[in-house]
């Protein structure tokens, strides 16, 4: 509950609770229909019947459990999901890098995620070649798979022999230079932010604690 | 002065080498251009005189790639990166990849070198007004067109303010009006004392910035002179370059038994227009 609130919260006062709760569910749904079955149905701890199905009894015990489960997947979901919403990776590792980590860690660390895009992009003009020259990318599920490795070859071979033209590139920007670089700009750092961060940290052993000795009641 | 003393160059697993005693000079404030038909070696001598080809590439050198006369090879790759700027002819490869905007992406090279922050704004602005592409600055490189990131991958170069600058085919991508700043840009660079290396197929462009031309042939310099006397020079053809228009123009003009009087018209057209 406490976690709830602390991810919808900021959530409203960032505007994004709609797109929060579409993304989180839809990353969610498919692990919480599974938890939800299983549990309301094969529960084995489960005495007290709801209904039954043919064989098949639904357990109030194994309801509470699978709401309980739910609830922590959602929280997690949720935090995750917030962060993903309200923090731009470039702004992260740019605002790491201020901080302090090595520019080849957040290099690397920005190339994966940009990464992703000019792949995906490639793929698709992989795809249109292939399928210029008479390649079934569609139709059923077999022969989508077989046109997965004619795909998967150019677009991992093709990057790798970029590699080289992008060591070269870097290596001709100067990247190899030891030490730190010069950043043009960082994410702004309020002193309101700090003191939300300082807060969080404090809250966590006190709520460990809190929840060890049972004060928190239905809200932990 | 860049130099190239005597190089041969064999790229790793290669029977032969693809460059064979080849010498330049590069003088501060010249500009360069380089011939040759595909495989002549253009983009090796590129390679070799940016200081990359051993080093990054790997492969083996005989010869020597001074600075002002300072032997290349006992400078860190770091160093050399702010004295020689080097572009390559496809654009997507050349840009770093984990800059969100174009005025980031330009700014790259010299956040490298850690130069101070007022200066690099000022290069960034700078290098971006060179080549008109300010317009661009806050767009996503990734999303540009192969031009357009043409045009910032040079400017990224310029930011660098490198003394020599090395261009592999950097106008492969770019349509006239591109082409044409591009040359704007290089002409002001060697007019401040850059000295530029460019290797190109479009003779016209070499024609307007170009002192010198060197023309490789099999990975050797077979000719080496005044950009206009060797732009016109009949052995280019047979090189597999095609001569600038101007001079095929002039060329046929002077096959058709045409009035002196028109010719020397022509000569003196042809002339304001390089």
């Amino acid at each position: 509950m406490l976690t709830a609130l602390a991810v919808i919260l900021p959530a409203l006062a960032g505007r994004i609770l709609g797109r929060l709760l579409r993304t989180a569910l839809l990353l969610t749904l498919p692990i919480a229909v599974s938890v939800l079955v299983v549990n309301l149905f094969f529960f084995p701890a489960g005495r007290e019947i709801l209904f039954q199905v043919g064989p098949i009894r639904a357990t109030a015990e194994g309801l509470g459990f699978a709401l309980e489960t739910l609830a922590r997947i959602g929280a997690i979901s949720g935090a995750i999901t917030l962060f993903y919403l309200t923090t731009p990776p470039s702004e992260l590792v740019l605002d790491l890098e201020h901080r302090g980590i090595s520019p080849r860690v957040a290099f690397v660390a920005l190339a994966s995620v940009q990464t992703i895009p000019a792949l995906v992009e490639r793929a698709s003009t992989i795809t249109a070649a292939q399928r210029a020259r008479g390649l079934d990318t569609e139709g059923s599920v077999w022969r989508r798979l077989r046109g997965v490795l004619p795909l998967a070859g150019p677009v991992l071979l093709g990057s790798i022999t970029e590699v080289e033209e992008r060591t070269m590139a870097l290596e001709a920007r100067g990247f190899t230079r030891p030490g730190r670089r010069t950043l043009l700009w960082w994410p702004p750092d309020s002193s309101h932010q700090r003191l939300a961060r300082w807060l969080l940290v404090l809250a966590v052993p006190l709520l460990v604690v809190a929840r060890a000795l049972g004060w928190l009641g239905w809200l932990g | 002065m860049l130099t190239l003393e005597s190089v041969t160059y064999r790229y790793a697993g290669a029977p032969h080498p693809s460059l064979h005693e080849v010498s330049l000079q590069l003088h501060d404030g010249e500009v360069l251009g380089l011939v040759g038909a595909s495989e002549a070696g253009k983009t090796t001598l590129c390679l070799v005189a940016s200081g990359l080809a051993p080093r990054t590439v790997g492969g083996t050198l005989t010869g020597r790639l001074l600075l002002n006369g300072e032997d290349a090879a006992a400078l860190p790759m770091h160093e050399l990166a702010g004295r020689i700027g080097i572009a390559f002819a496809s654009p997507a490869t050349q840009l770093s990849g984990v800059a969100a905007t174009v005025y980031e992406e330009v700014a790259f090279g010299p956040m490298n070198l850690g130069v101070p922050r007022p200066e690099l704004i000022a290069r960034t602005e700078e290098a971006l007004a060179a080549l008109r592409i300010e317009a661009l600055a806050d767009r996503d490189p990734a999303r540009l067109s192969g031009g357009q990131q043409q045009l910032v991958a040079i400017a990224g170069l310029l930011a660098l303010r490198p003394a020599h600058l090395v261009l592999d085919e950097p106008t492969a991508q770019l349509d006239p009006a591109g082409t044409a700043m591009v040359a704007t840009a290089l002409a002001a660079l060697a007019a401040n004392g850059a000295s530029i290396l460019i290797a190109e197929q479009k003779t016209g462009l070499l024609a307007g910035i170009c002192t010198r031309v060197v023309a490789l042939e099999a990975g050797r310099a077979v000719l080496d002179g005044v950009a206009a006397e060797i732009l016109a020079d009949p052995r280019l053809t047979r090189l597999g370059v095609a001569p600038p228009a101007a001079v095929r123009l002039r060329r046929q003009a002077g096959e058709s038994n045409l009035p002196a009087a028109v010719l020397a018209r022509l000569d003196e057209g042809l002339e304001a227009e390089r």
